[in-house]
C-alpha cells in the first residue's frame, strides 16, 4: 500500500490540474481559451496552474500569433503524461483496494 | 486515506477526458424525425414515379427534377432539425453548440460527405445512374464513422449499417428507393431512438 501512495503525485493534487492534464492526454493540443470554458474557472486560477505543471515540466506552452491576437495552448509533454499514467494507475490500485 | 475522493477524482478525469474531444450534445430525437422525414420523402417520391408516364424517367424530366427537388428537401429539413434540437441540447446542458469539440465533429463528418457529394455529381455526369443511391449511402455510412470518434460511439454502428446496405444496393440497380427508405428511413427511427433513450432522457 505504502509503495502506491508513493506513486500518488503531489502535484495532481487539485481538481483544476487534474483536469487540465486529463484534457492534455487525450487532445494534441489545448488553446487557454477552450481550457478554461472547459475547466469554468478564471483566468488568472488557471493561469497559476499552468504555471504550476509548466514548471514540473508536465506541460509545455506555445505563444503564437493568430492575425493580431496572441494564442496561448498547451501540450502534454512525454515526461508529464508519464507522470499522469502512472498516478491514474495508482489510483486505479487504491479504489481496488478498497 | 480517502478513497471516496479518489473514485471522484477517477470520474472527473474521465469526464473531462470525454468532454474535451466528444460532441455529447447531438440529439437523438433529430435522427427519429430525419427518419420520418426520409419516409415521407420516399412515398412522395414513390407517387411520382407511379404517376410518371413513361417507362424511363429522364434527366431533364419534370419528374426527375422533382425526385432531387423532395431529395434536397429531405436533406434540408433533417439538417435543421438536428441544428435546432442540438442547440436545444446543448443549452440545457449549460453549454454552447458552436466550440472547439462540435466543430471538429462536423469538420469529420462533412470531409466524407463533401466527397460523396462530388463523386455523386460526377457519376450523375458519367450517367452511371445505378450507383448513385448506393453511394449516397455508403459516403453516408463513411461520415457517420468517421465522426463517431468525436461524438456518440452509437453513430459508428449506424455508419457500418449504411455501409453495408450500400454495397448491398449495388448488386440490386434499380431498388435504390427501397435502400433509401431502409438507410434513410427505419435506420435512422432506430437509431435515433436508442440514441433518444439512452442520451436525451
Amino acid at each position: 500500500m505504502k509503495e502506491i501512495l508513493q506513486q500518488i503525485n503531489k502535484a495532481f493534487d487539485n481538481r483544476i490540474r487534474l483536469g487540465i492534464m486529463s484534457v492534455l492526454m487525450v487532445n494534441d493540443s489545448m488553446d487557454f481559451n477552450t481550457l478554461k470554458e472547459l475547466l469554468d474557472v478564471t483566468d488568472g486560477n488557471l493561469a497559476s496552474h499552468t504555471k504550476a505543471l509548466e514548471s514540473e515540466e508536465y506541460i509545455i506552452v506555445e505563444k503564437k500569433f493568430i492575425g493580431r491576437k496572441t494564442n496561448t495552448s498547451y501540450k502534454a509533454t512525454q515526461k508529464g503524461k508519464q507522470a499522469f499514467q502512472e498516478h491514474l494507475e495508482a489510483l486505479e490500485k487504491i479504489i481496488k483496494k478498497s | 486515506m480517502d478513497t471516496k475522493n479518489y473514485l471522484q477524482d477517477l470520474q472527473d478525469i474521465k469526464q473531462m477526458m470525454s468532454k474535451s474531444t466528444q460532441f455529447l450534445s447531438l440529439s437523438g430525437l433529430a435522427g427519429i424525425l430525419a427518419g420520418f422525414y426520409a419516409l415521407i420523402g420516399a412515398y412522395f417520391v414513390r407517387m411520382l414515379i407511379e404517376n410518371h408516364s413513361y417507362d424511363y424517367i429522364t434527366l431533364e424530366s419534370t419528374t426527375f427534377k422533382a425526385i432531387v427537388g423532395i431529395a434536397i428537401l429531405v436533406l434540408f429539413l433533417s439538417l435543421t432539425t438536428a441544428y435546432v434540437l442540438s442547440y436545444r441540447k446543448a443549452k440545457r446542458k449549460g453549454e454552447t453548440l458552436v466550440n472547439s469539440t462540435s466543430k471538429r465533429a462536423f469538420l469529420n463528418f462533412a470531409i466524407p460527405m463533401l466527397t460523396g457529394g462530388i463523386l455523386i455529381v460526377l457519376l450523375l455526369k458519367n450517367q452511371y445512374y445505378g450507383l448513385i443511391a448506393p453511394m449516397t449511402l455508403i459516403f453516408y455510412g463513411l461520415a457517420c464513422v468517421n465522426v463517431s470518434k468525436y461524438t456518440f460511439r452509437d453513430v459508428r454502428y449506424l455508419g457500418i449499417t449504411e455501409i453495408i446496405l450500400g454495397l448491398i444496393a449495388i448488386e440490386f440497380s434499380g431498388y435504390g428507393l427501397l435502400f433509401w427508405v431502409i438507410g434513410f428511413g427505419i435506420c435512422h427511427i432506430a437509431y435515433g431512438g436508442v440514441m433518444y433513450f439512452k442520451y436525451d432522457k
